[in-house]
Formats: C-alpha cells, structure tokens, sequence
C-alpha cells in the first residue's frame, strides 16, 4: 500500500474511532472520579474518555456503579472526588438544570398530568423558546419517533414502547451534547426490545448527539455500543468495542459478563515467542495456545473457551494431544438453530458446547450419557491471569 | 349433584358465594342508615315544627283531624335564620374562621408532609407516628392545655415577663388568634397525612426529568409536584375546612365572647334558649352549605381517579 492510502485509512480509524487517534480530544472525560455513600464506594476511581457521536454503554450487574456514574454526569449527583469535563467545561457545581445534558430515565418519569405534547415542549418551554418554533420543534420530534398521531393523549393511555418514545424525543428536544439513557430498553418486552434496539441507533445517527447509555442487558450494549466498559463494584474492568471485549477478554469477569464462556484453570508449563502450553488438570489435557503468554512457568492462567468454538464429536480426533478432552453428554437443549451441550469431563468440570444445526438431521446427533471427544483450534482460547 | 345431597356447610357457602357480596355491602349501608339518615330526618322534621312548652319541646308536623292526616309545615325557622343578622354573621364567621385556618394548616402541613414522605425509611416511621402520637391523649385535655399555654398567667406570658421582653402580660386567649391556633393545632395531622400519602407515591424522577429539562428547584416544584400532589391538598383541606366550621369545643373554650361561631350558635339555641325547631334549622342549613364543597370534592376525585386509569 502506498503512504497516501495508508494516510487515508488512518485518518478513517481516526474518523469512525476516535479512541484510537491520539490526538483525539475527549468530550466526555471523567478524572479520578470517586463517589462515596457513607463508607460505601458506589464508584471507586473512576477514569474514562467518552468521545464525540459516540454511543458509549456502561455495563454491568446491579450496584455496580453505573448508574451512579450516569447520574454524576447528569447532575443528580456530585462525586465525592474527582473531575467530570464535558466539552472541555468543568462541570464541578453546575446543577442539573443548567448541564448540557438531558437524561431518559428507566422510569421514563413522564409528567402524568401532561399531553404526549407538553411533555415533550417541556424543555423548551422552561427555555423560553417562541411559541410558533415549539410547535414546530415538537412536530419535527414525534415525527422522528413516530408519535405524532399521539400528540394529544396522556402518558397513562400510552403502551410501554410508546412512552418510550415520547421519553426519548422530550430528552432529545433540547438537542443536548449528551444524551444520558439509563436502561433505555428496560421495561419493554424482548420483541420491541430488539426492533428498539436499531431505531435507537438510528436515531442517534440521524441526530449525531453523544450517546451514553447504562446497562445490564450485554446483548444491548453489544448491538447498540460504539464502545462499552464493563463495570464491577464501582471500578472498570475493562473499556473496548464490543468486539475486544468479546473475543479479548482481560479477565474472568468480563470474560463472563459478555457472552458465554468455558473457563478452564491451568498452570503455565511451557512458553515461547510463538507457543504456550498450559497443562490443566481440570480439563484433564493439555491446551496449546499459538502466541505467547505474558508470564512465567508455574504461574495459573485460566483458559476461556467460548462454548461455539468448541467442536464436539463421537471419535477422537486424529492428532488428539492438544486441545481435545473426553467427557459425558450430561445435558442437551435443542434450540431449532442451535442445538447446546452440557458435558462432564473426567475431573468433573462442566463444558458447555454449542453447535449449530447447519444441516437437517433424521435423529438427534448425541443423547444423553453418550462418550464425546471435545476439542477446539490453538488460537480459540484467551488466556487470562485474573 | 343435586343441592339437597348438599351439606349444611355447603349450602351455607353457596349461599355466602352468591350474596355475601350484598350482605358485606349492606353492613355500613344500615349502619348509615340507623345513625345516620334516621336521626337527619329528625333533625329535618323538627327543623319545620314549632317551638312550645311541652315534651319534647317542638310541635308536631302530623296530625290526626277529621279523619286526615294534616301536615304544618313551618318555614318560619328558616325565613327567621335570614331575618335575624346573627345567624348571618355566625356562617360568615364560621366559613371566614375554618378557611384561614386551612390555608395556615396547609402552609405548615405541606412542608412537613414533604419531609416525612422524603425521609428515610426509619425516619419516616418516626415522623409519622410523632404527627399521630396526640390522637393518643383526649382532644378536650390538649385543648385545656392550650389554655394553661395562652392564658394571662399562662407559659407563654410567664415566659416572655422573667426574660424582661414585655412589661405587660399579652391577652392571647379569648381571641380570634386562639381560636385559630387551636383550629390550626388539632387538624393539622388530617392535612399531613392525605398529602403524606401523595407525595410519598410521587415519582422521585419526575421532579428529576424536569431538573434535568431546565427547571430551577422551585420551578420544578411550582410545575410537577404541586400539580401532583392536587388529590392530597384537596383531601386534606376538606378534613379540615369541614369539621372546622361546625367547630364547638375549640372556640367556646378558647375564644372570646365575639368570637361567633355556627357551633357555638347552635349550642345556645338547644341548650339555652331550648328552641330546637331553630337550632335544627341552624345545623340543616350549615349541612346544606358543607355537602356542595363535599360534592365537589367527590366530582374532582372521581375524575382524578378516571384520569388515572
């Protein structure tokens, strides 16, 4: 490749991920942040960058700070140490009603006593705006989250997807820098949840505001998320793209939180520059890694294994040192697509394996208490160390 | 299964299934109806008699003469309330005396509803049996103790001449100003409690949303919480402005002699000048000036209540 086309996909990364330009200036970007209830640390030292056009999820399971950290942003909250900079401006003291942010809330808290439509002017007329441009702001709103046909009902005459709706066009309304979404997609039913999901995404396109978003659902950050960071115990575990957190893990419990995992304990025995051997009495092998290991020998390492990289078969396979254990089929769940196993290796450990049902069978392939070799390619697992 | 195969049990239960419904109804509506609707149409017949010396002390409006059934409908009572500017004045007062002592029930009673229902857990459990705790003691015994508060040589005075603040002992009791403290006093727990109930059900976040939409503390209060909490503010001043106006106790033991209420009036006309067909006529027409703000009130509720559906 030539330099001018090199220069060009740089400055495309550079362009679709900000994150990894160096030279990107953060738009959201919190310091140090600590947020302390009592002798409880809701958020323990939080540092993040959140950039511009992003759309950023928090994730993780309940109390882990996530919403603290959100709430922080909005206002609600002031941290106990700390700075939070939006756009470069400290916003130290500045209270809710005067940040440059707008929140949709998990409750949606819609104004009871308030018309879909003087629910969603609310902002604009609390900032004086002229009453023919409401109109017409309002108008362009429920237009964009296909509402206007409600414009005149009461949020209690409104279903769960509805009310959604008028929530995000009222925190849209005042185009805010940052759009703050605590568990946007949380009361709503699986079905509209996933139509939701890409409206949601395409509405933050189409607007191009910051996007940032609490969750503990990884499928929703997963579908929706520029970048995630996966939160535990008000600490970050690990900040990445859906993709790097999925297939590279830094942990046991990221590994776990996104996705399904096998994790399988093991001792480093052997290490080079383009191998690593971990010998694992749990899984009653030895598993081969193709790149090196961070490490030295003796140390423990669990190897992650995710259960659809895991090939299951009634032979052994051919060249069966690495990378293959044996074991019973304990449980089976046929899902039509995708079929899953539960097998019970000699140690005891279970393997989750699943497969998928790519060609019309006459019977099911394995039952229950069948023998079965697992096995899985040298570069299919991520070998963590915490 | 034929129903005499039935044991007595299940007869009995089947019976509950099918009218238990009325009979559970039919309790309080009797109950309303012995104590209630009975001893009103008393009232109302003897509110169109006339007085007399003889037991019971009122003519009767039925009577037997050549072989009919004669009916004296007297409406001299009422024409006499309209005459007579003391009944007049009395109304007034009573309606001007139980307001003024809404709104002030109210100013004090809807911060404290909001505090309790913002309180933690605990606290609140707290708070909320302290704004109960003197429905323990009898009424009348915290009443007196008002006076031993507001009297001449009460606390307050007593207070205020050792700490050199005043040379003159102030006359607070048997005045209009007692009254209220006492009207204020005793009905405040029937202003917090009602507004405690909807304030405490209000979302949190809705006062947030609008913080987060622009509005100032007192913006959001004046926009969302206040428009909320209407069903409680209403309640509340209904429990209060009612019972206040029929008001007795509070304002012949605290109030001075000019201090004129309905109450009072009524006692007078029973008790000292025996005229019971204008002392009915006295508390009909106080009834009939209570049931349209208790109309209404219901109106509001119900389409409160349709709203909410």
């Amino acid at each position: 490749m030539s330099e001018a086309v090199l220069e060009r996909v740089h400055e495309d990364v550079h362009k679709t991920q900000p994150w990894n330009n160096p030279d990107a200036v953060p738009y959201i970007r919190f310091e140090n942040v600590t947020k302390k209830f009592g002798d409880f640390y809701a958020v323990d030292d939080v540092s993040l960058d959140i950039y511009r056009h992003e759309l950023f999820a928090l994730l993780g399971g309940s109390g882990c700070g996530k919403t603290t950290l959100l709430r922080m942003l909005a206002g609600f909250e002031e941290p106990t140490s700390g700075k939070i900079y939006i756009d470069g401006v400290d916003m130290a003291g500045v209270p809710a009603y005067e940040r440059p942010t707008n929140m949709m809330f998990q409750s949606y808290a819609l104004f009871p006593h308030m018309s879909v439509e003087q629910n969603v002017a609310f902002g604009l007329v609390q900032d004086g705006v002229s009453r023919s441009e409401i109109k017409e702001l309002v108008a362009d709103m429920l237009d964009l989250v296909q509402m206007t046909k409600f414009a005149k009902r009461k949020p209690h005459q409104l279903s769960g997807g509805q009310r959604q709706r008028v929530a995000l066009a009222r925190s849209l309304i005042k185009r805010p820098k940052v759009l703050l979404l605590d568990e946007p997609l949380g009361a709503l039913d699986k079905k509209l949840r996933e139509q939701t999901q890409f409206e949601l995404v395409n509405i933050q396109e189409k607007v191009g505001t910051t996007f940032v978003m609490v969750t503990h659902d990884q499928e929703e950050a997963m579908t929706m998320a520029s970048r995630i960071a996966v939160m535990n115990e008000g600490v970050i575990n690990q900040i990445g793209t859906p993709f790097e957190l999925y297939e590279y893990p830094n942990s046991r419990y990221t590994a776990n939180f996104l996705g399904q995992v096998n994790l399988i304990e093991g001792v480093l025995v052997d290490d080079d520059e383009k191998y690593a051997v971990i010998k694992s009495e749990e899984a009653g092998c030895d598993i081969y890694i193709d790149h090196a290991v961070q490490g030295h020998q003796g140390m423990t390492f669990w190897a992650a294994l995710r259960p659809e990289r895991l090939r299951i078969t009634k032979e052994a396979p051919a060249d069966a040192k690495y990378n293959c254990v044996s074991g019973k089929v304990e449980e089976i769940g046929y899902l039509g697509g995708i079929s899953t196993y539960h097998v019970r290796l000699e140690s005891g450990k279970r393997i989750k394996v699943t497969e998928p049902n790519s060609t019309r069978q006459i019977e099911p392939r394995y039952t229950w208490e069948d023998t079965v070799w697992v096995s899985w390619e040298a570069g299919a697992a991520s070998v963590l160390n915490k | 299964m034929s129903s005499d195969k039935l044991s007595l049990k299940q007869k009995f239960d089947r019976w509950m299934i099918k009218h238990g419904r009325v009979l559970v109804i039919g309790i309080p509506y009797f109950w309303l109806f012995l104590f209630f609707l009975v001893p009103f149409l008393i009232v109302l017949k003897i509110s169109f008699s006339m007085a007399e010396y003889a037991q019971p002390p009122y003519t009767s409006l039925f009577e037997w003469i050549d072989e009919g059934i004669t009916i004296t409908l007297n409406f001299g009572n009422y024409l006499f309330l309209l005459s007579d500017s003391l009944y007049a004045t009395a109304y007034l007062n009573s309606i001007r005396i139980a307001a003024i002592s809404t709104i002030i029930t109210l100013l004090i009673g809807y911060p404290m509803a909001y505090g309790i229902a913002r309180a933690q857990g605990s606290m609140r459990s707290v708070l909320l049996m302290l704004v109960i705790l003197p429905f323990w003691t009898s009424f009348l015994i915290r009443v007196y103790a008002w006076i031993g508060i507001l009297d001449r040589e009460g606390l307050i005075n007593a207070f205020l001449l050792w700490a050199g603040i005043i040379s003159e002992p102030l006359i607070m009791r048997q005045t209009e100003f007692a009254v209220y403290v006492g009207i204020v006093y005793t009905y405040l727990p029937f202003m917090i409690l009602p507004l405690y109930s909807t304030l405490e059900k209000m979302d949190v976040s809705l006062v947030e949303a609008a913080l987060d939409l622009g509005c100032k503390p007192w913006q959001a209060f004046a926009k969302i919480t206040l428009p909320l909490s209407m069903p409680g503010i209403l309640a509340g001043s209904l429990l209060v402005f009612i019972p206040a106006v029929g008001e007795f106790v509070i304002p012949e033991l605290l109030g001075g002699p000019n201090t004129l209420m309905i109450g009072r009036t009524l006692w007078n006309e029973f008790f000292a000048n025996r005229d019971w067909p204008i002392a009915s006529a006295v508390a009909i027409a106080m009834l009939l000036f209570l049931v349209v703000p208790i109309m209404w009130f219901q109106h509001i509720q119900t389409k409160q209540e349709e709203g909410q559906q």
